[in-house]
């Protein structure tokens, strides 16, 4: 009888956010990995394929030496926040295939204690740097992260008639969701009205379009379907993980209205087998309005350019047709740099049951979409409660 | 919004690049008020920023003398950048400027107003001395030919 090598979610969990002075980047990885284990009845011991990644100087190797992991699969190279989305296709390819049988994926990060509230807006370089990689070709024009996006959210507005109320929507949804989530960093509701009157950091993004900067890391640990039947926990099974890089430097952005995922979205449905109306829940990389917005197009969602009337129509609110960020999303409850790992085990979490206050009925499909660096590179993963 | 933008009073505080790298030929030229880009004599590709290969047919691209005419692609005005030189410098327009060659780069409009920053607007290449061996290449509007 052939095992059923099906890459199976069995654990997921995070580690304390949005502020945890008390944790160093080395101890939100070992929290995070000691509850996911917790929580899939798993030993340290079971783990023989190790990937992570860290917002400072934490890598994979040197986590891999203080856990004592055994690895015959180590993995570290990704992009960006999008980072442990591709990390869950290549465990998920090598579990297939036999290269070793339970993956942890870590992630730890203590951002906010560390550095303060200045990621988006402190640029990169600064007076008196001489560079001498390609981003000499920005770094003369003070390019920062807010200013990336908004530039892609200006040609948005300009191609498809899409209004700053319309973005304010994705963070007055995420903040409704956030009220549901005891530990979100901003929980008090918030209007359009209140998003469109808050500071303009770079037109045409408001303080209230950018995510927050906390503390926070989280863990995944895969294993095959046959393995997890023997375990105590309700199995997550990967469906599909696909990812697309289309530049890294926003200059080199082909289309500033176009994601990556508008190409690793349609390949990721395509080996599910699956369409977005099949998705229950949506947890989308929410660094910014305007980075949800090109997901939902480009995962097919709404229509290319439609991202506008959609954000206005409800369908992502609970109780809606593709309940968005049901933790609050980075934009409310918790970013601690690379939010890839929290969007993933929010979405392992609705499957599981366990999204308590803003659990989605029923859930049985959900989509997780990574963003790494400037709109750079979008990783999903497509999760199932039923074996494909 | 009614204040002239502004090429940075001391460009001697920007963040610059390594003249001498890589990218030696494009910094050279600019300095001749030259702007280069670079176009495949295998395939024909245009692409900007230089490379050593291109990224078309994996050939050995020339350098190209462009125009300096292009059309605003789309822009942001920062108004918070915490790093100093750009503290001060908020609000700026961080641009992506089309070229007639069909390549794109990053810029700042300068030479109009806020007010006046338009997605398409016409613009053309201006190049300031930063320093010794470095002419930083902006953009401001030029009339619609």
């Amino acid at each position: 009888m052939s095992t059923n090598r099906t890459p199976t979610i069995v654990g997921a969990a995070l580690s304390d956010y949005p502020r945890a002075p008390h944790l160093s980047e080395r101890q939100h990885h070992a929290q995070a990995l000691t509850r996911a284990l917790a929580s899939s009845g798993l030993s340290i011991k079971d783990i023989d394929g190790f990937m992570a990644a860290s917002m400072g100087a934490e890598s994979a190797i040197s986590l891999a030496e203080y856990f004592r992991i055994d690895h015959k699969v180590l993995g570290g190279v990704g992009i960006g926040g999008a980072i442990f989305e591709w990390m869950v296709q290549q465990a998920a390819a090598q579990i297939l295939a036999g290269q070793c049988e339970t993956v942890a994926i870590t992630y730890g990060s203590d951002l906010l204690t560390r550095s303060g509230r200045t990621l988006g807006t402190a640029g990169f370089y600064r007076a008196g740097d001489t560079i001498s990689t390609s981003v000499m070709f920005e770094a003369p024009y003070g390019s920062t992260i807010v200013g990336a996006y908004a530039m892609a959210a200006r040609r948005h507005m300009h191609e498809f008639g899409t209004t700053s109320e319309q973005l304010a929507e994705i963070a007055v949804t995420c903040r409704e969701h956030a009220a549901l989530n005891p530990n979100a960093m901003y929980r008090k509701p918030i209007t359009v009205d209140d998003v469109m009157t808050s500071r303009m950091v770079a037109d045409p993004l408001h303080v209230l379009d950018c995510c927050v900067i906390s503390d926070g890391g989280g863990a995944v640990i895969l294993t095959t379907a046959e393995r997890a039947r023997d375990l105590p926990v309700k199995p997550v099974h990967v469906l599909a993980a696909e990812g697309t890089q289309t530049h890294w430097n926003i200059s080199e952005m082909p289309d500033f209205t176009i994601a990556p995922s508008a190409y690793s979205g349609p390949r990721a449905f395509a080996k599910a087998g699956l369409k977005p109306s099949d998705v229950d829940t949506i947890q989308l990389y929410d660094s910014f309005t305007i980075t949800v917005m090109l997901m939902l197009e480009g995962l097919g969602f709404c229509g290319r350019g439609e991202g506008g009337p959609f954000a206005a129509s409800g369908a992502l609110k609970l109780g809606g047709q593709y309940p968005l960020n049901t933790d609050g999303g980075g934009l409310s409850a918790c970013h601690s740099g690379m939010r890839g790992m929290h969007v993933l085990v929010e979405a392992v979490r609705q499957l599981r049951g366990e999204g308590g206050a803003a659990q989605v009925p029923d859930a049985k499909i959900a989509l997780a979409c990574g963003s790494g660096g400037f709109l750079s590179g979008h990783a999903l993963v497509i999760l199932g409660t039923e074996l494909p | 919004m009614d204040d002239l933008l502004e090429i940075p009073a001391d460009l001697t505080a920007l963040p610059t690049p390594d003249v001498a790298g890589e990218w030696k030929p494009f910094w050279d030229a600019a300095t001749e008020g030259r702007l280069l880009i670079q176009a495949c004599p295998a395939c024909g590709q245009r692409q900007f920023y230089p490379r050593a290969i291109c990224t078309g047919c994996g050939g050995e691209p020339e350098w190209l003398n462009a125009a300096g005419r292009g059309t605003l692609y789309t822009f942001s005005v920062v108004r918070q950048n915490l790093v100093a030189p750009f503290k001060d410098m908020a609000p700026y327009v961080l641009a992506m400027v089309d070229l007639e060659e069909g390549v794109r780069m990053m810029t700042n409009v300068v030479g109009c107003k806020l007010a006046d920053v338009k997605i398409g607007m016409p613009l053309e290449v201006m190049f300031v001395r930063a320093k010794e061996g470095l002419h930083l290449p902006y953009w401001r509007p030029r009339a619609a030919a």
